[in-house]
């Protein structure tokens, strides 16, 4: 029998707001332990929650950006758990209710197809402490730093069909939230976690098997091999006609497994309830039409304007589009160069691949836009030759000056004075007696010779056009 | 003259035109501590050096012309209320040493007007009983007698005023906490609109229905102190933007025209005394006299009110409570080494009897497959009786009522009664199923020389309907002048 795994995505995002979901304390990162704090997100008796509404207008901008519904209230409720990082007891996150709901994400498939996955719902919630275990003492200590920082969760419909699916979506989804600037995605160091439903069920087959969750997902390569991991597990017990028990799994990266946490049975009862200190969430459609005119252009909508207004193929319009800095990029590109799929070419094969290879992301770039798109022009204009353009990019990459000045103190200006090359010309004819006599013999193929002997006489700087036309003349066709 | 009797009003007057001072109220209200409050027995924590600055500093700020209606007035606070520096115990071993490094929304009121705080007041363990012999500490003793309770869970608060060791006192109401007591030892009580005060430093009990209210010896000064605590708190969510009228300003009002609603339900009700009864009928009677007229009113809900209560209140004070975990400040249980052992051990020997029931009642009614059996039914039946109240609030101005079924207990009689207990809040907590307001005005004696009180509902807003009230009943009447024999 063929199976057919089935995976929903529940993504925990922190978002960038500068103080906490329901305090007014700093959420940055790194501070010594305990230092951000207050008797609010200390839990202390008498404190009250007071929600920021920073967090819900960078929610409402992923709820837009997703294509949810927002519906006219929304409710915050208690998660209730006793845990040392949790000084209430109980976290406050919304349960019935949600902000957003009913949203989707178009990704691409590898054929280049597109595909549709569901977003169930995106909801708020305050983050939990750390605990800092001592290695040599029966000790934890307790950091409430991060506690209250606020958190987004965004709940996918069991829409994947794969591993590589799951980590495109991801992906996607973590593109969307820096693009519109609500958080970075960082999944290593937390800032980005996910949780993935796994079931497996047979080809063709509309019912659902039983799902395992598999947590501790802290990097995009182990989200899917733990996918991978967990389809073969599960593909394995049916095959044995054996039953996949509900359950929460461990990711070990170490073992590259999952690994048993905890049964349905074992399950947390959470005990969910409305939250009386906070009254229920009003969004007014004024709310979300501000939030709507200030989002920026989406990665999708600009990817289908870069294919319609530059007329650029939809792979390069993809790429271009990853991130908003990008597309920025590209697009600061045009204005001085307006050579549309010149530019992409280059971006996405010379800067990329410099980029990737040095680890750097767009930010960090070290050629100005302006500055490649003026590199191309010269190139275009033909005072500069194709491998020249190649020395330059390298040159400014590592000093940062713009093309003109590296192409004049190099004195790298391509030769197009006929006089010159055909000096050159001639001079090569005269030191190759024998290829002269075996080309006019009919061995065409010298003319690469010939060229190659005159662009080395000029340093590569003569206009190779201009080479190949004049050696056919003088040497005869 | 013996200056601890004054109410707030006369007090303010004398020290308005300096014939007493704050230091010398203050002495006066330490003495009638120190003498007797061995057998009232409502004081948790004294804080009699910091009054005495304070009296200071109200002092020099009357000299300097700044005075309001509490500078330089000795006030006592539920050990419910934060207070920065000051131990807020709840009752509850397991806040024995809690010291706040803030204070409650109401605290800086009170010392904004250089008000003076003698100390914090007993209550039955995080406002959950109504005789507080569940306090953790010691039991409060009814000043007009004192085998009997002086109610709960503000009796401590109830106890202080009636017995002339403070001039006024905060108590908290969630399902008459501050009105029952205030029945049981002949002050007045008032339980304000839900939002009207803030409750950020109040330590929640039941979030939704918890409210901090003042105990006096006289209507103008429940007045006085709704004025100096209610506002607009941005620091809490649930408290209302509604600007705060002038609740002194209402007071003279006539009653002429006044509809006063009777509901049906609530003089029917079995275990209501003879002598409660006769005595809020007279009481009626009196404000009939005064030009009020009485309608019949049905509040059809009402049996049900107790057990809607018992429900959300256990519920919301199961999750409230999970804070106390031994892990970050409070009573921590260092024999165990073990986390989910030293959550239990802390969580056992620091909360007492009563909370541990309720905290177990609650987490079952929020259980999975529970929730909606129980705590979805009691939310749908709070809207029911707050529905109620609007529809009889169409017919009337205020609802009159018995505060408690009985006057005060005997110590000891309830302890091993729980469910006549919480039967005992049948008239007072609709009020905080529907987020009114309620005020408890003296209005006669048992046989046994027990206080008895007259509640009075108004509806969302209408504490100026209340006072007013209220007022005209005590000027018309002679209870709140009897002094308790001790």
């Amino acid at each position: 029998m063929e199976f057919e795994p089935v995976i929903g995505l529940e993504v925990h995002a922190q978002l960038n707001t500068s103080t906490k979901i329901f305090c007014a304390c700093s959420t940055r990162f790194g501070a010594e332990p305990n230092t951000h704090v207050c008797p609010v997100c200390l839990g202390m008796p008498g404190s009250l929650p007071v929600l920021n509404k920073k967090v819900v207008e960078y929610t409402l901008r992923m709820a837009l950006a997703t294509n949810c519904d927002i519906p006219p209230q929304s409710r915050f409720a208690r998660k209730n758990y006793f845990y040392p990082d949790l000084p209430k007891g109980y976290q406050i996150s919304q349960y019935e209710l949600p902000i957003a709901i009913n949203g989707h994400l178009d990704i691409d498939m590898q054929d280049g197809s597109s595909k549709r996955i569901g977003i169930t719902r995106i909801h708020m919630e305050e983050d939990a402490g750390k605990l800092i275990h001592d290695g040599s003492l029966p000790v934890s200590h307790v950091d409430l730093n991060r506690t209250g920082v606020p958190l987004m969760e965004i709940v996918s419909e069991p829409d994947l069909r794969s591993a590589a699916e799951a980590g495109v979506y991801l992906r996607n989804l973590r593109a969307i939230i820096r693009w519109i600037g609500i958080g970075d995605g960082n999944m290593e160091e937390g800032s980005f976690r996910c949780d993935a439903n796994i079931s497996i069920r047979p080809k063709g087959s509309d019912t659902f098997g039983t799902r395992t969750e598999t947590k501790n997902l802290n990097s995009f390569k182990n989200v899917e091999k733990a996918i991978r991991y967990e389809i073969a597990r599960q593909t394995e017990i049916l095959l044995d006609t054996g039953q996949v028990v509900q359950e929460t799994r461990l990711w070990n990266p170490g073992k590259g497994v999952t690994e048993s946490m905890r049964s349905k049975e074992q399950a947390h009862d959470y005990r969910y309830f409305p939250d009386p200190d906070l009254l229920p969430l009003v969004i007014e459609k004024k709310w979300i039409s501000a939030v709507q005119k200030d989002l920026p252009e989406l990665p999708s909508q600009r990817r289908e304007r870069f294919v319609t207004e530059m007329a650029i193929p939809d792979y390069d319009a993809g790429v271009l589009t990853s991130s908003r800095e990008l597309a920025d990029y590209y697009e600061s590109c045009l204005k001085t160069f307006n050579q549309p799929k010149h530019v992409s070419n280059w971006i996405m094969g010379s800067l990329l691949g410099l980029l990737n290879a040095e680890g750097k992301s767009i930010e960090d770039c070290p050629i100005a836009p302006k500055d490649l798109a003026q590199l191309l022009k010269l190139l275009d204009e033909g005072a500069i030759s194709g491998k020249i353009a190649k020395t330059v990019f390298e040159e400014m990459s590592s000093t940062g000056k713009p093309p003109k000045q590296i192409v004049e103190e190099k004195g790298l200006v391509q030769v197009s004075d006929t006089s010159i090359i055909e000096k050159e010309i001639d001079a090569v004819i005269a030191a190759n007696p024998n290829e002269v006599e075996r080309y006019k013999d009919g061995q065409k193929k010298l003319i690469g010779f010939f060229v190659g002997q005159v662009m080395r006489a000029t340093k590569g700087k003569a206009n190779p056009k201009m080479v190949n036309e004049l050696l056919m003349k003088k040497l005869g066709t | 003259m013996q200056l601890h009797t004054l109410t707030i009003s006369e007090a303010h007057d004398l020290l308005k035109r300096k014939k007493i001072t704050s230091v010398e109220l203050t002495r006066a209200v330490v003495d009638r501590i120190e003498a007797v409050e061995p057998k009232v027995l409502a004081f948790l924590t004294r804080t009699f050096e910091d009054a005495l600055e304070q009296a200071n500093a109200a002092d020099k700020a009357i000299a300097a012309g700044k005075i309001t209606p509490l500078t330089g007035i000795p006030l006592g606070i539920k050990d419910l209320i934060c207070t920065d520096g000051i131990r807020t115990t709840c009752g509850s071993h397991i806040l024995e040493d809690f010291i706040p490094p803030f204070d409650a929304f109401v605290m800086r009121k009170l010392k904004a007007q250089n008000a003076v705080i003698a100390g914090k007041l007993n209550m039955d363990e995080f406002a959950m009983g109504s005789t507080n012999e569940h306090s953790a500490f010691q039991v409060t003793h009814n000043p007009w007698g004192l085998e009997h309770s002086p109610g709960g869970s503000s009796g401590g608060s109830a106890a202080a005023v009636a017995a002339d060791m403070c001039l006024g006192a905060l108590g908290s109401d969630t399902g008459g906490s501050v009105r029952q007591p205030a029945s049981h030892c002949g002050v007045v009580g008032l339980k304000p609109t839900y939002g009207r005060v803030s409750r950020f430093g109040l330590v929640a009990f039941a979030s939704s229905l918890d409210q901090i209210g003042p105990l006096s010896k006289t209507v103008t000064d429940s007045a006085i102190l709704l004025q100096a605590i209610a506002g607009h708190d941005e620091a809490d969510s649930t408290s209302v933007p509604n600007g705060v009228p002038n609740y002194s300003a209402c007071l003279g009002r006539d009653l002429k025209g006044l509809r006063i609603g009777l509901p049906k339900e609530y003089f029917d009700i079995e275990g209501l005394d003879p002598q409660v009864a006769s005595a809020v009928k007279k009481a009626i009677d009196t404000l009939s006299g005064l030009g009020a007229q009485t309608v019949e009113v049905t509040l059809p809900h009402t049996e049900y009110g107790v057990a809607a209560y018992y429900i959300i209140a256990p519920s919301e004070a199961s999750s409230n409570l999970a804070r106390y975990d031994g892990v970050k400040y409070g009573l921590r249980d260092k024999q165990k080494t073990e986390l989910l052992e030293m959550y239990r051990g802390s969580r056992s020997q620091g909360f007492g009897p009563e909370v541990q029931r309720r905290i177990l009642i609650g987490t079952y009614c929020l259980s999975a497959g529970y929730y909606d059996a129980y705590y979805g039914k009691a939310s749908q039946i709070r809207t029911l009786i707050a529905r109620d109240f609007e529809q009889a609030f169409q017919k009337c101005d205020v609802i009159a009522a018995p505060a408690a079924p009985t006057p005060a207990t005997a110590l000891g009689e309830s302890l091993d009664d729980p469910l006549a207990m919480y039967l005992s809040d049948v008239f007072t907590l609709p009020a905080n199923l529907a987020g009114i307001p309620g005020i408890s005005v003296p209005c006669g004696f048992s046989d046994k020389g027990l206080p008895i009180g007259l509640q009075l509902l108004g509806g969302h807003f209408a504490e100026e309907t209340l006072f007013k009230t209220a007022y005209q009943f005590e000027q018309a009447t002679e209870f709140h002048k009897k002094r308790p024999p001790l």
